[in-house]
């Protein structure tokens, strides 16, 4: 009940004019970028990030919320009519929503992944509104050492973005953790890795590492191909958009199981949309009574993948608003934000700012509705920015990263630093280094260290505090664990593979 | 076939040296700084820590690497795309070089102009056109109309 006394002062916050304001153009911008291949949610919010700095913080987070599922809900369209993924997760969605587009089904398509997009992100809010409450109470009773624990289990999470090499994804984590440590310490004042810079005292921007590494170093790889793919023709007029009774219910199971399953993947930290719209779209072949047409342009291919990806958005917040752990490269960015703002995410965040926190929850529903309604009648109009050449649209984003760390340190070795950030990250691109470990070392870095040294501080340098205190010792289990089993299952797929 | 395995391999055990490599300097600069004082770990604990753990994956990926080799088929290198995307980062880097000189007017034009007409190999005259469009109407956005900083020039813009 308490529960939802706090939404309703939620929606208190959420409704004023200047936050619906922020709301929308969140949703609009999201979708508008959203809406270009090879530009995701993460790289989508580190290129918007400068601009909400002028914003007061709960404005600021609604806005990046709104860009944040706007974008996801804007990755399905190329999927659908150009057959390439706008991000990873709307890969599945090219399967069928690329062959419903082929046969002239395009609208249907584009009307069952926005609708699809509806039903889960809200059912994802509401396990959000439910579940993140009850675990920050939970969290509450932590102290130094059970922040180590959890700040471990929270790097140890690098294992489920690693991609196809876990040692690279370490080591990407391990980057991130020395950038972290650049600049004063605070604990002692001591200059470290400045290299006699003055510039590098406050240690570096996240912004300058975030729009780098994620936003140049995927401009970067767009720009190594000078073609384009072919744009099937978008139908016009709402009628054609909306699918057919038959269609809807067709993917009644699909809204369900997208939504169930990919909420539950986004709140396991690490697990992700991609991962979560795979799973559910193999869960809808395996009950499908015709199994055998999936690929061909079934509306349930389309509507389960793009349930789970936009479920999955609420799962992530919970950990991340929760706990403070970013379960992906994108909610490690907007941790990021959080931080910038003056917020501390974590258990506290429910209880020393509640208007903030309730804010934003209660302006994803509203959110939601504001992207059907967008989606629906004006899909059309934003297809048609993917008739923008590709020479006018990647030097514009390369214009806005610019102007965004310009602008928040008006300082040109900060845009420097953004030059070789972006350089990094097309050759740990190149070099198949995931990006997501670097940026999650980067934003947990700090807090690690900070914990591990107070925890040790606690103990005059005993480190058997870690252990000896049940709760620490447990989330250490669970990290070790987590580290330890992909180990085995990754030697045992080599036994395997030696032995036939 | 074996050619592009090598070629991937190449690029494991190089970054794998220059990971080492830093892992290196980490570890030499840590144990420059205190490492455990009377109030507890000083500022070298951890950076030591994440430094040795650096050089030992780094030398783990170059050992997997030699092992690897042959066990799975390669990645094709395609060096012309690879060529663009390291020029359209020269290109950017030298733009911000010119920023303090020619100012973001004038620098991100010459970079986007580049882009097009390089990169892109778009006629000059559509090279012109979006160059001088595109500069002009972040100029107008951002400076003007939101009133944000952008870097200036010698010439005063």
């Amino acid at each position: 009940m308490e529960i939802f006394g706090h939404l309703l002062q939620g929606f208190g916050v959420a409704i004023t004019p200047i936050n619906l304001f922020w709301c929308f153009v969140g949703c609009f911008l999201g979708t508008v970028i959203g809406i270009l291949p090879g530009i995701g949610p993460a790289a989508t919010i580190a290129v918007l990030l400068p601009l909400t700095f002028k914003i007061e913080p709960t404005g600021a987070v609604i806005m990046l919320a709104g860009i944040y599922y706007g974008a996801k809900y804007g990755g399905s369209t190329t999927s659908i009519l150009l057959n390439v993924p706008g991000e990873s997760s709307s890969v599945v969605t090219c399967l069928d929503g690329y062959q419903m587009a082929k046969r002239g089904r395009g609208g249907p398509a584009l009307g069952i992944a926005a609708i699809a997009s509806f039903i889960a992100g809200t059912l994802g809010v509401i396990g959000l509104t439910l579940l993140a409450p009850p675990l920050a109470k939970f969290a509450l009773a932590f102290s130094a050492p059970e922040y180590f624990a959890l700040m471990s289990f929270g790097l140890a999470m690098v294992v489920l973005l690693a991609g196809e090499s876990f040692v690279k994804a370490l080591l990407g984590m391990l980057v991130g953790l020395w950038l972290a440590g650049m600049g004063i310490d605070l604990f002692t004042a001591t200059s470290r890795f400045t290299f006699g810079s003055p510039d590098l005292l406050d240690g570096i921007d996240f912004v300058v590492v975030a729009i780098g590494v994620f936003a140049l170093g995927e401009v970067l790889v767009n720009m190594e191909s000078r073609e384009g793919g072919q744009m099937l023709p978008v139908p016009k007029g709402l009628r054609n958009l909306l699918p057919t009774w038959q269609d809807l219910k067709d993917c009644r199971f699909a809204f369900l199981n997208g939504s169930v399953t990919g909420f539950i993947i986004g709140v396991l930290p690490g697990a992700g949309a991609t991962i979560a719209s795979f799973i559910t779209y193999g869960i809808e072949k395996a009950v499908s009574r015709h199994p055998e047409k999936f690929g061909t342009g079934v509306p349930e291919g389309v509507a389960a993948p793009e349930a789970a990806n936009n479920s999955d958005a609420g799962g992530a917040l919970v950990p991340t608003l929760a706990l403070g752990i970013p379960g992906s490269g994108t909610m490690a960015i907007l941790l990021a934000a959080f931080i910038l703002w003056g917020l501390k995410p974590g258990p506290f965040l429910f209880y020393d700012n509640p208007q903030f926190v309730w804010g934003l929850i209660a302006s994803m529903y509203i959110g939601n509705v504001m992207l059907l309604v967008l989606n629906l009648p004006l899909v059309p109009v934003f297809a048609q920015i993917l008739r923008l050449p590709s020479y006018m649209l990647f030097p514009g984003i390369f214009g806005i990263s610019i102007v965004g760390v310009f602008s928040v340190s008006t300082s040109l070795f900060d845009v420097w630093m953004l030059a070789g950030f972006g350089l990094l990250g097309y050759m740990m691109r190149r070099l198949d280094y995931p990006a997501a470990p670097l940026i999650l070392g980067f934003v947990l870095g700090d807090s690690v260290e900070r914990s591990l040294r107070q925890s040790l501080m606690m103990s005059q340098g005993d480190l058997s505090i870690l252990v000896s205190r049940p709760l620490s010792a447990s989330m250490l289990i669970l990290t070790a664990l987590v580290l330890i089993v992909p180990l085995f299952r990754k030697a045992n797929a080599w036994r395997l593979k030696a032995a036939g | 076939m074996a050619k592009e395995e090598g070629k991937i391999k190449i690029g494991d055990i190089v970054s794998g040296a220059v990971l080492a490599g830093l892992g290196v300097f980490i570890i030499v600069e840590a144990r420059g700084w205190e490492y455990l004082g009377p109030d507890g770990p000083g500022p070298g604990f951890f950076p030591l820590w994440y430094g040795i753990a650096m050089v030992a994956l780094s030398l783990l990926l170059v050992a997997l690497s030699f092992v690897a080799r042959g066990a799975e088929p390669g990645k094709a290198v395609n060096w012309r795309e690879v060529a663009n995307g390291l020029s359209a980062w020269a290109g950017l880097a030298l733009c911000v070089g010119l920023l303090k000189v020619l100012g973001f007017l004038l620098g991100f034009g010459l970079f986007v102009f580049f882009l097009v007409a390089v990169i892109y190999r778009q006629p000059l005259r559509t090279a012109v056109a979006v160059s001088v469009g595109m500069a002009v109407g972040f100029y107008l956005l951002f400076p003007l109309a939101l009133k944000l900083e952008l870097p200036v020039g010698m010439l005063g813009f």
